[in-house]
């Protein structure tokens, strides 16, 4: 019986880590976002800079892959 | 999920994390420090792949290129380039370990598309050596070029001077915690995509167990079997393209100390 | 709950049950992960040679022989640009000269044609004058011829006149007479 409930309080903590994905699809949805809008202002410069937004999309992108692992260490390590 | 969900007289199967599995090439044993397992054999046919492009590609040398030959000089232009412009010219010594790390990286993500493959680049254990070796060839690389100039990396004179220490001790933080954010983002992209494939792969004969749903539910995972499939194959590539340009980044910090 | 569900009679692994599916992530397995790095470092080696022996040097050759190749290439049509050039100036210069040389040869030919047209003007005018004068000479002459017969007329008519009204005239004074009168 206990372990049902820790094994329980793992899986609703692991949907729970998931929320955080949402919050990296918002992060690199803003980077490309204000990278387009300034690349469409001023389209000469924008070529030198998708390097910077790439990785600006991969520090971004890595907070929702924590919480991807964080779910996944609760689901099958813990 | 190593749980089966059972449903009638037939179930859908789960086992997203079973395409992980190493397992030996020959035999059944034990797997050993040296033992030839599926790593080895995907690792091998990485190399070959390189070979093939790098090398039997451009064996023409010709100045007028052929596909193959134009293929390997558009990798060797992309990462120099991108050697040059995060990196500087100083860098430039370093280019052949920066594109190893590419091709092998882009190549593992590659075959480990192949239906029924094994990629080696979702495990932790792979990525996390080759970032720990670019953050530790990057530490040792600026204290050598620079001595204890190297420290000015984590205090930002452009700052205002009372928010420099707290300034520092963020940049300290981050300085530690890149080769563990570096690995897992590789590792972390490759196995959720293929996970996430796999559990839709599950869901895909539920037309076999119930007629009903199953009309719904095959269709749409299969489709979303191939969406996935496509957005691996760019994740695939940026992957191994954002690996490598923050080795040029670290790079750069370790050459150019001070921002 | 990696290791509750562990069967160890039926397996050789830590990480895999009986079925031969995995317990737990098998990317946190750690009895795999010194044949990964193992055979990693393995990879990243040969990669690596192959890579700064063998195909960097080579693509490197590649490029820079092609830049050279585009260079000389573009030196030469820079050079054959230039000789087009000079042969379009020359073609000019060849067509100017033969032009100013047509003008030339128009301009002689119509001095020459002028200059024999003005011989024959002269030589024309020559003989219209002298045909003129001998014309003149002859109506000159007939006049005289005229004048003298007019005399002669006038004389003989003036003497019949004369001796038809009776009178007797002698030739002096009728010709004095017809003389000052033709002169009147």
């Amino acid at each position: 019986m206990e372990g049902d409930v820790v094994q329980m309080g793992a899986y609703i903590g692991a949907g729970l880590a998931c929320t955080g994905m949402g919050g990296a699809a918002v992060g690199v949805g803003h980077v490309v976002g204000n990278f387009l809008s300034g690349a469409l202002r001023n389209p000469s410069a924008a070529g030198g800079q998708t390097a910077t937004m790439f990785i600006g999309i991969a520090f971004s992108e890595a907070l929702g892959i924590f919480s991807f692992l964080v779910a996944l260490l609760l689901m099958f390590a813990v | 999920m190593a749980e089966d969900a059972k449903e009638g007289g037939a179930e859908l199967v789960f086992h997203p994390m079973d395409q992980f599995i190493v397992k030996p090439l020959f035999g059944d044993g034990p797997v050993g420090l040296f033992t030839v397992t599926n790593v080895t054999f995907w690792m091998a046919l990485t190399v070959l792949a390189i070979f093939a492009l790098l090398v039997l590609g451009t064996s023409g040398r010709s100045t007028i290129p052929t596909r193959i030959q134009s293929i390997a000089e558009l990798a060797y232009g992309f990462i120099r380039k991108m050697v040059e412009d995060v990196a500087g010219k100083d860098a430039l010594p370093y280019f052949p370990y920066i594109m190893t790390l590419f091709m092998f990286i882009v190549f593992s993500n590659f075959l480990g598309l192949i239906p029924g493959s094994f990629t080696t680049t979702s495990h932790i254990a792979v990525t996390a050596v080759m970032a720990m070796a670019v953050f530790l060839a990057v530490t040792i690389l600026g204290f050598v070029k620079n001595g204890a100039g190297f420290l000015g990396v984590f205090w930002i004179s452009s700052a205002p001077l009372v928010l420099r220490p707290v300034l520092a001790l963020i940049e300290v933080i981050s300085y530690f915690v890149r080769p563990v954010s570096h690995s897992i983002r590789l590792a972390g992209n490759m196995m959720a995509g293929h996970a996430v494939i796999k559990v839709f792969a599950a869901f895909a004969p539920m037309v076999l167990i119930s007629t009903g749903i199953g009309l719904v539910v095959t269709p749409l995972s299969i489709i979303a079997i191939t969406a996935i499939y496509a957005l691996e194959v760019l994740v695939s590539f940026i992957q191994a393209y954002v690996f490598t340009i923050l080795t040029c980044v670290y790079l750069k910090d370790a050459l150019h100390p001070h921002h | 709950m990696a290791s509750e569900t562990h069967d160890a009679a039926g397996t050789a692994s830590a990480c895999v049950d009986a079925g031969g599916g995995a317990i737990g992530m098998p990317q946190l397995c750690g009895e795999w992960m010194g044949n990964q790095v193992f055979w990693l470092v393995i990879t990243l080696i040969v990669i690596f040679f192959i890579l700064s022996r063998i195909a960097l040097p080579r693509i490197a050759a590649v490029l820079s022989e092609r830049q050279g190749t585009i260079t000389n290439d573009l030196a030469a049509a820079e050079d054959l640009k230039v000789k087009a050039q000079e042969a379009e100036e020359a073609y000019n210069k060849a067509l100017a000269d033969a032009r100013a040389e047509a003008q030339n040869i128009v301009a002689a030919t119509k001095a020459e044609i002028k200059a024999e047209l003005d011989v024959a003007t002269a030589k024309a005018d020559a003989e219209i004058a002298a045909k003129a004068a001998e014309g003149e000479k002859a109506i000159a002459e007939i006049r005289a011829n005229a004048l003298v017969s007019v005399k002669d007329v006038a004389k003989d008519t003036a003497k019949e006149l004369v001796s038809a009204m009776g009178g007797k005239a002698d030739a002096r004074s009728i010709t004095s007479a017809v003389t000052a009168k033709l002169k009147g």
